[in-house]
């Protein structure tokens, strides 16, 4: 009577290859084919280091989205807020003043602090007012806008100390061991991001929220504390990119972020993550945020297409990995 | 007489593997064939074939008999061959007759005919014996209506075969009544019947002729004259079915571990009070609708609540799920693919969700624990799967209620709420849980199940109570255990009256 049970556990493994896990992987080997083609300079290591580079500040905040979809939530606010913090940061280092670490140790601070109140913000409103994420974010996108847009009474917030300025530069344009900082922080909060997701109990619980909200509550998962922090953890990401971002233009702008939100959720589609939740890839995530970099590079680098149609092709990215897949699910059941 | 639709040796594969093979039955007119078989005997493939929405592999259909390959549901349609699903597809927020004519709609000059639709669903609810009113919002019809419409919708086509898939799952006694009351109009009106059902009892009333599955194969076709239940679930399982219900442990005792004083859950409970003993298995019976699940969702914290709640000796009050399962209690959903098990993840992550705390070594979980937890459940509850890296919605509905069942015992409750244990469950399945049950009063748990299936509550509790309308109506004691005096609490009436009603004769 059990032996169907127990033979259960002999095979199983091995020939069930998750082409959903890997489908982003095999997007990138074939942009970087399609590079190579392009032209000879794409494969340089400047080039490249260059482009990880540049996707930094979207991957973090995309590392963070992929913790609010895969609960099954939505962020919108997301680049509205890295503009807010931004501005505030500035403004925070204008007003102390001086030139030294410990300045601009609290701005960094203040910066991160302001960030995880937005995302507690968001978290509280979607979870205690019951009101769908996508509204909620879209009200506090146009809050986090405005009021950058005020701080700045229309125009710029620019760091006015150049010495402070001079400190702050190396954590965009430093380097360690040959690797600029940027990718090592992005590769840092990927790496925390993914150990939280995949290895804690409250990673489990964004899962098993993401797939069935009454199923984690029947089944007595804290559903209001793990919501709450995962758009907690959005608003930490969304801290830390602004951190490695200010150091490279020193100003924030009412322009500043504008359509990161769009960028940061097509990175966490292509790399797999479900957008109805229940499934979260971080290193997906990561890899989704490099291909949209990759495009915008491979099309600077041709004569094809204009850059100035990069948004269009974001854009399409978005649909085709949609479609994808949809039509991976259909065929794996 | 002739047969209207004859599968004549179907075979059916899916891969290497077959699941139905060489069956062949015949439906007459006038006449209600009952298929009868465990979950995965091969019913729904075959229902689904007769229906033209899957091809046979070897064999095929006659109609009127000429031979006829079905293109796909809609064909079999034209041909007057109807299926009654067994899932309720409606469109929650439209109204009775516009689901009625979802997707046909009756146009005049290019719009919809609101009027003209209404009376003709108007029309079709009465021969039904029906008087739901066609404005009504589907979603404000109860279970039992909203399959009526459902089945309305399916006869509105010119019919002549009329398959049902386990209508009566979802239905209480009276429900399941006038839905009989109904298929006797079709059998008069000529139309041929196919009916499927795990209840033998209601197989026994309404059939006429009776096929039996099992394992994909064909074991028996007889008539219904002579062929008691008892003896159908012997040709169903293969084996001696009469010790379906284990006896009933002797433990209970008269210490009362849970006691709960003037309950009232908004709109669906009012003034419930009632105790729980240690190691008893105390039922809970009434229609669906009356209040039992709500009560329990409730105590558990997952709905609105007020009342007094003493857990042994003191006063409680959970705030979530999580907060019960720590003072020891659990609830298991009669929605098991809703609220039970999260489908789309794997029976490791479904099995340690309730008790994850258990499985955390400093920050992290402990994945080889788990996979050893799985092992154990797999085969302390006997839960089938072909590979253990299965998703849970790939498992039938029997291995489902046991993983779901391996999953909160790991919380190592004390009260074990068990709503509708038996819903979708084959036979055998049924038997394993029922054993369960008992299995865990003896070791001293205290049980509560939640059902609508009588001969369950009868067969399986030391005390019955009944609720109706958000009261608890009257508690039926160990000795006292009959259908009828259930029935009588749960509706206020016998069951012979309850039959005459739902008739149309009372």
């Amino acid at each position: 009577m059990t032996e169907s049970a127990l033979g259960a556990r002999a095979s199983g493994r091995g020939f069930s290859i998750d082409l959903r896990a890997l489908s982003p992987f095999i997007a990138l080997g074939v942009l970087l084919v399609v590079g190579v083609l392009v032209n000879s300079d794409f494969l340089s290591p400047s080039n490249l280091l260059n482009v990880v580079t540049r996707s930094a500040f979207i991957a973090i905040i995309a590392v963070g989205a992929t913790f609010v979809i895969a609960g099954g939530g939505l962020d919108l606010s997301v680049g509205s807020m890295a503009a807010f913090v931004a501005g505030v940061m500035i403004l925070t280092l204008n007003a102390l003043g001086t030139p030294d670490a410990s300045t601009l140790a609290l701005g960094l601070l203040t910066a991160l602090a302001l960030a995880a109140a937005c995302g507690l913000a968001n978290g509280l409103i979607v979870t205690f007012g019951r009101i769908e994420p996508f509204i909620v974010t879209l009200g506090t996108m146009g809050i986090f806008r405005a009021l950058v847009i005020y701080l700045a009474a229309g125009g710029t917030i620019t760091m006015r100390n150049l010495e402070l300025r001079e400190i702050y530069r190396p954590v965009y344009f430093g380097t360690l061991f040959g690797i600029p900082i940027p990718i090592i922080v992005f590769v840092a909060v990927a790496s925390v991001a993914a150990l939280i997701l995949y290895k804690t109990a409250f990673g489990r619980h964004v899962v098993a929220l993401g797939s069935n909200e009454d199923v984690a509550r029947y089944s007595g998962v804290p559903i209001w504390r793990v919501r709450t922090l995962t758009y907690v953890i959005q608003g930490l990401c969304v801290g830390i990119a602004v951190l490695v971002y200010v150091p490279r233009l020193g100003s924030a702008t009412p322009t500043t972020g504008l359509l990161w939100e769009l960028q940061a959720i097509t990175a966490v589609v292509i790399g797999g993550t479900a957008l109805r939740g229940g499934i979260g890839r971080v290193w997906g995530t990561v890899v989704g945020a490099v291909i949209l970099e990759l495009v915008a590079n491979i099309m600077v680098l041709s004569n094809f297409i204009s850059e100035f149609l990069v948004g269009a092709v974001q854009g399409a990215i978005i649909i085709v990995a949609m479609l994808v897949q949809r039509s991976l699910h259909r065929g794996g059941g | 007489m002739a047969a209207v639709l004859r599968a004549d040796h179907v075979s059916k594969s899916f891969g290497p593997i077959e699941v139905l093979s060489d069956v062949s039955l015949d439906m007459q007119a006038g006449e209600v064939h009952a298929v009868i078989g465990e979950n995965g005997a091969g019913k729904s493939t075959l229902m689904r074939i007769l229906s033209g929405h899957l091809p046979p592999t070897k064999g095929g259909l006659v109609l009127d008999g000429e031979p006829i390959v079905f293109s796909g549901p809609v064909q079999a349609e034209e041909r007057g061959i109807v299926l009654v699903h067994q899932e309720i597809l409606l469109a929650e927020d439209l109204t009775v007759a516009q689901n009625l004519f979802l997707g046909r709609e009756v146009r005049r000059a290019g719009f919809v005919d609101d009027s003209a639709m209404r009376k003709r669903a108007e029309a079709a609810l009465a021969e039904l014996g029906s008087r739901i009113a066609p404005d009504t919002i589907v979603r404000r019809l109860s279970i039992a209506d909203r399959q009526l419409v459902q089945i309305a919708r399916a006869l509105l086509v010119p019919h002549r075969v009329v398959v049902f898939d386990e209508p009566t799952a979802v239905l209480t006694p009276v429900e399941a009544e006038s839905l009989f009351a109904v298929i006797r109009r079709l059998k008069e009106h000529g139309t041929a019947v196919l009916y499927i059902s795990h209840r033998l009892t209601e197989v026994k009333a309404i059939a006429d002729r009776v096929t039996v599955l099992r394992d994909g194969r064909l074991v028996a076709t007889r008539d219904i004259e002579g062929l008691e239940p008892i003896e159908m679930a012997r040709l169903m399982v293969g084996r001696d079915m009469s010790k379906l219900y284990p006896a009933k442990p002797a433990t209970a005792s008269d210490r009362v571990v849970l006691s709960v004083e003037r309950a009232s859950v908004g709109g669906f409970v009012e003034e419930a009070s009632f105790t729980l003993r240690h190691g008893e298995i105390l039922g809970f019976g009434g229609l669906i609708g009356a209040g039992r699940t709500e009560l329990f969702e409730g105590l558990m914290g997952l709905r609105p609540f007020q009342g007094h709640v003493i857990l042994d000796g003191r006063t409680v009050s959970f705030r979530d799920a999580r907060d019960a399962m720590a003072a020891g209690v659990v609830y298991l959903s009669e929605d098991r693919k809703g609220k039970g098990l999260l489908l789309r993840q794997n029976l490791r992550t479904n099995l340690t969700l309730a008790a994850l705390d258990r499985f955390v070594r400093g920050p992290f979980i402990d994945v080889a624990a788990e996979d050893a937890a799985l092992d154990r459940g797999i085969r302390d509850f006997d839960i089938r799967a072909r590979r253990r890296d299965l998703l849970a919605g790939q498992l039938s509905g029997g291995n489902q209620q046991k993983l779901l069942l391996a999953k909160m015992m790991l919380v190592e409750p004390r009260i074990v709420i068990i709503d509708e244990p038996t819903r979708g469950v084959d036979i055998g399945t049924k038997e394993q849980i029922y054993r369960f049950i008992a299995a865990l009063a003896e070791r001293g748990c205290s049980v509560v199940v939640i059902s609508s299936e009588m001969q369950e509550l009868i067969g399986l509790c030391h005390r019955v109570l009944v609720m109706r309308a958000g009261r608890i109506a009257g508690e039926v004691g160990r000795d006292d255990l009959t259908e009828d005096a259930i029935v009588f609490l749960a509706t206020g009436v016998h069951e012979q009256e309850a039959a005459e009603i739902a008739a149309g004769h009372g």
